[in-house]
């Protein structure tokens, strides 16, 4: 067992993976020789090699692309966004040919896509944003947003050896900021189950990636006046883990999702109405979302402050709640 | 011809030219008909381009076809039944009724990766298959096609740029038949040729007359051997003409009537019963023995795909993802030590061997490892550079050559 960063248990599973089998090689700007915008990717040119480790040009279409011809022939390529904000110039690769692509002539697509993402880092409007729903709304994608080193470097894992292409979202405000003590060598993390970070009685709180933090400081604050709340790291967005959801709701029965995403539209929307769906009949009050502001991400710290979802604003939203 | 073909290899170029345009006419009458669920689109006019190469490529190389490519589908393997199922879209297709069109492929049997509408998408995928087939030892080949149209996306320009950093392995065949749906390739390209862009994306370029079968052979088996050899990545610029609409829906009425009698009278496959007879290579008896065993090869089809059910409504809900195994596992035709630790290691840094500045007009930057795909490929090309001392100019040389 080992303290290791957010950013540290990625580059792990990278790589061991790498290490584990050569069918997996990696592509993106500045991946190699930089070792990566963030350097996650540090370290794997010096292991690997040029031809494991490739440098490509600004063109995430071509990036995309090429790694979906790649796993036509059986590699499992690691794609890099530099930022998962640039993911908007490949979306036709990835939803039209890369999603489809199963469903369409049986032709698997085993490629991960992964960057930073989210806010909080005053990154401005291109630099910070949260496109998981984009995403979750195509068919045939895998979506994955973890919030803690040992979850990154096992869902990673997963991800890299799933037969299905992968989107995995990588929270920049985690990467340095939060460690945690990860077994050393392989394990992995399933795709498609969340977890119960802690468990209470009196409410739940749906959340994933930076915003599961903020849920649980917010669920300690709650505590002290009273209030139970259950709070759920989904980890995996598509597939849904529906169970774990419902199943939460059918104890606390009240509801609200906190993310970082803007609101409509959002993971917050679905989630509520799979619960309407699902156990309608528990609820005992309303159905209550926490996200960003419906605005692209300003760059000034004070407007970003205003724009992301804070602690105050769970444990306000939470004891209306629980006042149902 | 620099690369010879035997009589019967000619008679096969025929033969799938032939059943190429036969096929899509008699689907004209199943459209007509309402049998065919969806849009039709024609190659009329262009079966020498899908043919001629095609039939330029080894069993193990890589194709992904366009709308226009039928032919190409066919010489790769696939038989009319399977343009008739995925037309009439029933559930013995090849993708069981989940598209239609051309849009289909096999990635084990064939290697035929399907297309999708989106044009331009397949440069960036099949550069993709170039760099994995060279990374597996396969010494594969990528070969696709794209309209003067299509050529306008920035996938084009995103794939092309990649590709030729990789010095991959791929031909890209641009079909020039001067209509991008309704628009000239005038109103699209300040260019007189598209293939002055190859110079630009520091690849080879040809160009080719694209309705002679056999000089898109011979450019297409040239452009092969190069791509095979490590020279990089070419592109060959086919000229024609579509012959029909963009679709069965469009009658083309904003195509010059002279234009079309222009490109009649260049037909490519009238031409190329001309040269077949002009060379002795065939007789009446033959050329009858061909077209009878098309004609049957299709009414059969045909029957078959009229009596193949339509796929359960299940189906619709199956196959988003892959549960199973992948269906084309990493075929490895070189050592695999090659590839891991602690061989394939390579130093982090750049080597720049000049700085940019005006008075150096080839800046060059070359990443400093001996397992590099890219700088082995450099290296292996400069070797065969030194062996033939052709190739050293064939780049420039490209444009007249293959010029016919």
């Amino acid at each position: 067992m080992a303290q290791v960063t957010f950013l540290e248990a990625i580059r792990q599973a990278l790589f061991e993976e790498m290490e584990r089998d050569p069918t997996v090689i990696c592509l993106g700007e500045d991946i190699g020789v930089y070792g990566g915008a963030f350097k996650v990717t540090q370290g794997l040119l010096e292991r690997f090699g040029w031809e494991r480790v490739i440098e490509t040009p600004i063109a995430e279409t071509a990036i995309i692309g090429a790694a979906c011809g790649m796993s036509y022939l059986g590699l499992r390529p690691v794609a890099e966004m530099q930022f998962i904000d640039f993911i908007g110039c490949c979306f036709n690769q990835i939803t039209n040919f890369v999603a489809k692509s199963n469903y369409r002539w049986g032709a698997p697509v085993p490629m991960v896509v992964r960057g930073p993402s989210g806010g909080g880092v005053h990154g401005g409007p291109f630099h910070s944003a949260n496109p998981e729903a984009y995403f979750v709304h195509t068919p045939g994608l895998k979506v994955v947003y973890p919030s803690t080193p040992y979850d990154a470097k096992g869902l990673l894992k997963s991800a890299i050896r799933d037969n299905n292409p992968v989107l995995f979202f990588e929270h920049k405000f985690l990467y340095r900021r939060i460690k945690e003590e990860i077994p050393d060598g392989d394990y992995t993390v399933p795709l498609g189950k969340a977890i119960v970070r802690r468990e209470g009685r009196d409410l739940t709180i749906v959340t994933y990636a930076a915003m599961m933090h903020t849920s649980l400081e917010a669920a300690e604050l709650l505590s002290k006046e009273g209030v139970e709340a259950e709070v759920i790291d989904l980890r995996t967005l598509l597939p849904l883990d529906r169970e774990t959801i419902v199943q939460s709701v059918r104890k606390t029965n009240k509801l609200m999702v906190v993310h970082e995403d803007t609101k409509t539209g959002g993971m917050a929307g679905e989630i509520a109405a799979v619960v309407c769906e699902d156990a309608f009949e528990d609820l005992d009050g309303p159905i209550l979302r926490v996200t960003s502001l419906d605005t692209p991400v300003p760059y000034a710290p004070s407007l970003e402050e205003r724009f992301l979802p804070s602690v105050n604003d769970v444990v306000r939203t939470a004891r209306e709640l629980a006042k149902y | 011809m620099k690369y010879p073909l035997t009589r019967e290899q000619h008679l096969e170029l025929y033969y799938y030219m032939r059943l190429n345009r036969q096929l899509e006419e008699q689907m004209v009458r199943l459209f007509r008909q309402n049998k065919i669920i969806g849009g039709l689109y024609s190659s009329s006019g262009q079966e020498a381009i899908s043919v001629g190469t095609a039939y330029a490529l080894e069993k193990r190389d890589w194709v992904a076809p366009m709308i226009r490519n039928l032919g190409a589908l066919l010489v790769k393997g696939f038989r009319p039944r399977d343009i008739f199922t995925q037309h009439m879209a029933r559930y013995t297709s090849p993708t069981k009724g989940k598209d239609g069109t051309s849009h289909f492929g096999s990635l084990k049997e064939h290697h035929v990766v399907a297309p999708i509408s989106m044009l331009g998408d397949l440069i960036p995928v099949m550069t993709g298959v170039a760099m994995a087939g060279r990374y597996l030892g396969q010494e594969i080949v990528a070969l696709t096609w794209i309209g003067d149209g299509g050529s306008s996306t920035g996938a084009f320009h995103e794939g092309m740029g990649l590709a030729a950093s990789q010095r991959a392995p791929l031909v890209c065949v641009i079909e020039n038949n001067q209509w991008a749906y309704s628009t000239p390739v005038s109103r699209q390209v300040p260019v007189r040729n598209l293939v002055e862009r190859a110079k630009a994306y520091g690849v080879a370029g040809y160009i080719v007359d694209g309705n002679d079968a056999n000089a898109v052979y011979q450019t297409t088996k040239e452009a092969v051997e190069r791509c095979r050899a490590g020279h990089g990545p070419v592109i060959i610029e086919a000229k024609t003409h579509r012959m029909k609409g963009h679709a069965q829906h469009d009658a083309a009425e904003y195509v010059p009537k002279e234009m079309v009698e222009y490109w009649k009278a260049r037909d490519p496959i009238a031409r190329y019963e001309r040269f077949l007879t002009q060379n002795k290579l065939w007789n009446a008896k033959i050329k009858e023995e061909i077209d009878t065993r098309i004609e049957k090869e299709i009414r059969e089809d045909q029957e078959f795909a009229e009596n193949s059910p339509f796929p359960p409504p299940e189906l619709a809900e199956e196959g988003v993802y892959c549960e199973g195994p992948l269906p084309n596992e990493a075929e490895w035709l070189r050592p695999i030590e090659e590839v891991m630790p602690p061989k394939a290691g390579a130093k982090p840094a750049w080597t720049v061997k000049d700085f940019g500045g005006l008075e150096h007009p080839t800046p060059e930057v070359v990443a400093e490892s001996s397992s590099d795909g890219t700088a082995a490929a450099a290296q292996k090309a400069e070797r065969a550079s030194k062996r033939t001392k052709k190739v050293a100019k064939a780049r420039a040389a490209a444009l007249s050559r293959g010029r016919r």
